[in-house]
């Protein structure tokens, strides 16, 4: 069977040090731009000693609730982005999965697009998940032609979910299942 | 009385300190071959301080739950890979024995198979354990190889117990009694 | 699919949550009696006061809790709502569709009386058509032959024969793996 599932060719994926880790994230999230791609919530900036302490509760619990990695640029070893498949239904063998890169000079030139095809591959051929979930916001339409290119399809759409800037957005839900991951690999 | 029960021809067994232990077992899984050789559970990329919480929760407990050793090479004392017995049934003297060669370069050397027969004299000798066993993956036949090598016999398999990369493997189940062990000792001749 | 069909109840027994006040001072009659035991069990037989096995069950639930690999039933008749045993569905990996499969009956009196394979197939429908798991092993010693039978008659095949591991009565015993594969459930029940 293929040997890495870590590696792609732009990015590999990676576990942080929790200083590491905190340090870019509470970094990424001060960029309101990346904050509402992101997140539906208002986030507050946490401080970075606040986003390790939970980083570092994360590893202490015995059974971790998701698989998390954080992606790193082939080239120059730089932390980028992440993803994580979390709410994973065991017996339907489904996820929802949540992906960002927050150093916006990587935004457009495919680094996200291998990055999900990783977490894909990751997901089926070594979870075996049976399919994968996301929801994105409607304004956000890089993100959204770049999920049509790997290969999920549009599912729902959540009316006027989000109120952002005095205006009303969708909230859109796709999906991919594995039999179309795999036609699509062969 | 044996006084090399640590050492055999290229390895050594030892234990180190959590440190060293955990910046090595954190590298390892940045090579999802290696996990998916060793596990079951789906690969993850564990950082240094996870893997050191888990070493202090799990290992420096008193008593531990298991016997771990890391394996070093003799030659040049590199630390390559670990070996540990798992689930010790003192009552039935059976024990599950696992062995992970995390360093590449040194998949193919005899090293694994030489920490395999330490720890089975370690097993037969000091914990005066009846029979050792283990389970290796169908898609691990240098694995299956090393361990018949030592003495190992195949008792049967789960059938399609491993789900990857779109295929179902089998989990293959071998032992070794303590009275074969003391005719052959770990060293099967090449017919 | 028939949303009304309860897969819990059964004929003549139903599976059902632990009952903290009632059920413990009925476990532990069971657990003096060691041919119960020996049976149900390759842990050293011991007998457990009824404050004992609260304790346990407290556990089991706790860990029902924390983990999301493992399902556990008590058995009880539907009549008088008796205690009749326990059943398991543990050690699930999800990621492979695997689960172990583990039940008793306590009270020699409700042996053989056909309750194992009420149970039994209970749990097959609950695996198959509710966890969705791809296949079920169960650990059987090999001088229970009630229980292979049981086993066997459900379909389940004599998989892996662990040698002599099992120490009992001054004598050997072989430990046997019975697997049941999802397809192999569903062609009989199709029947």
């Amino acid at each position: 069977m293929p040997n890495d599932l870590f590696h792609g060719n732009l990015v590999y994926l990676t576990a942080e040090e929790p200083e590491a880790q905190a340090s870019s994230f509470s970094r990424w999230f001060q960029n309101t731009e990346f904050a509402r791609l992101l997140a539906i919530a208002p986030e507050i900036l946490w401080s970075q000693n606040k986003i390790k302490e939970w980083i570092e509760k994360d590893y202490e619990k015995e059974k971790p609730e998701g698989y998390f990695f954080t992606v790193r640029d082939s080239q120059n070893d730089r932390l980028i982005g992440f993803f994580g498949l979390w709410d994973i239904d065991v017996n339907h063998l489904n996820s929802i999965i949540a992906i960002g890169i927050g150093e916006p000079e990587y935004w457009g030139k495919g680094y996200g697009s291998e990055a999900m095809q990783l977490a894909l591959r990751y997901a089926f051929t070594e979870l075996n998940l049976h399919r994968v979930s996301l929801f994105v916001f409607a304004y956000n339409t890089r993100a959204i032609r770049s999920y049509y290119k790997s290969g999920f399809q549009l599912e729902g759409i959540q009316r006027k979910a989000m109120l952002r800037d005095g205006e009303r957005h969708d909230i859109v839900a796709m999906g991919i299942l594995r039999e179309e991951w795999e036609a699509r690999a062969a | 009385m044996n006084d090399d029960l640590f050492r055999g021809k290229l390895v050594r067994l030892a234990m180190d300190e959590p440190d060293v232990m955990a910046e090595a077992f954190a590298r390892w899984t940045r090579d999802s071959e290696y996990w998916r050789l060793l596990a079951s559970d789906p690969t993850r990329i564990n950082s240094v301080k996870a893997t050191r919480d888990w070493l202090e929760r799990e290992l420096f407990k008193d008593p531990p739950d298991f016997h771990m050793f890391t394996i070093r090479r003799l030659d040049d004392d590199r630390l390559i890979g670990e070996i540990g017995l798992d689930g010790v049934d003192l009552p039935h003297g059976d024990t599950f024995v696992g062995i992970g060669l995390g360093e590449r370069d040194s998949w193919g050397h005899g090293y694994g198979t030489d920490a395999m027969r330490i720890i089975l004299r370690y097993a037969f000798t000091e914990l005066n354990l009846r029979r050792v066993s283990l389970d290796v993956f169908e898609y691990n036949p240098r694995a299956v190889a090393s361990y018949k090598k030592v003495g190992f016999v195949e008792e049967g398999r789960l059938r399609r117990f491993l789900h990857r990369d779109g295929h179902r493997w089998d989990l293959i189940f071998m032992g070794m009694l303590r009275a074969e062990w003391e005719i052959h000792k770990g060293e099967i001749s090449v017919r | 699919m028939d949303i009304q069909k309860q897969l819990f109840l059964g004929k003549t027994i139903c599976l059902g949550p632990i009952d903290h006040e009632k059920d413990p001072a009925i476990i532990s009659g069971w657990t003096h009696n060691p041919e119960y035991l020996r049976l149900v069990d390759t842990a050293p037989a011991y007998p457990n006061a009824a404050a004992q096995v609260k304790k346990k069950l407290e556990a089991i639930e706790k860990r029902l809790e924390e983990g999301k690999n493992m399902y556990y039933f008590h058995i009880r008749d539907r009549q008088d709502d008796r205690l009749i045993g326990f059943a398991t569905i543990r050690w699930i990996e999800w990621t492979h569709g695997s689960g172990w499969i583990h039940l008793g009956i306590g009270d020699p009196q409700d042996w053989r009386k056909g309750i194992g394979s009420e149970v039994l197939d209970l749990l097959l429908q609950y695996t198959f058509n509710e966890l969705n798991l791809y296949r079920l092993t169960a650990m059987i010693p090999e001088y229970n032959p009630g229980a292979r039978r049981l086993f066997e008659k459900a379909g389940f095949i004599e998989e892996v024969r662990r040698r002599q591991a099992l120490n009992r009565d001054g004598q050997r015993w072989d430990l046997l793996l019975y697997g049941l594969l999802r397809e192999e459930w569903e062609a009989q029940h199709a029947q």
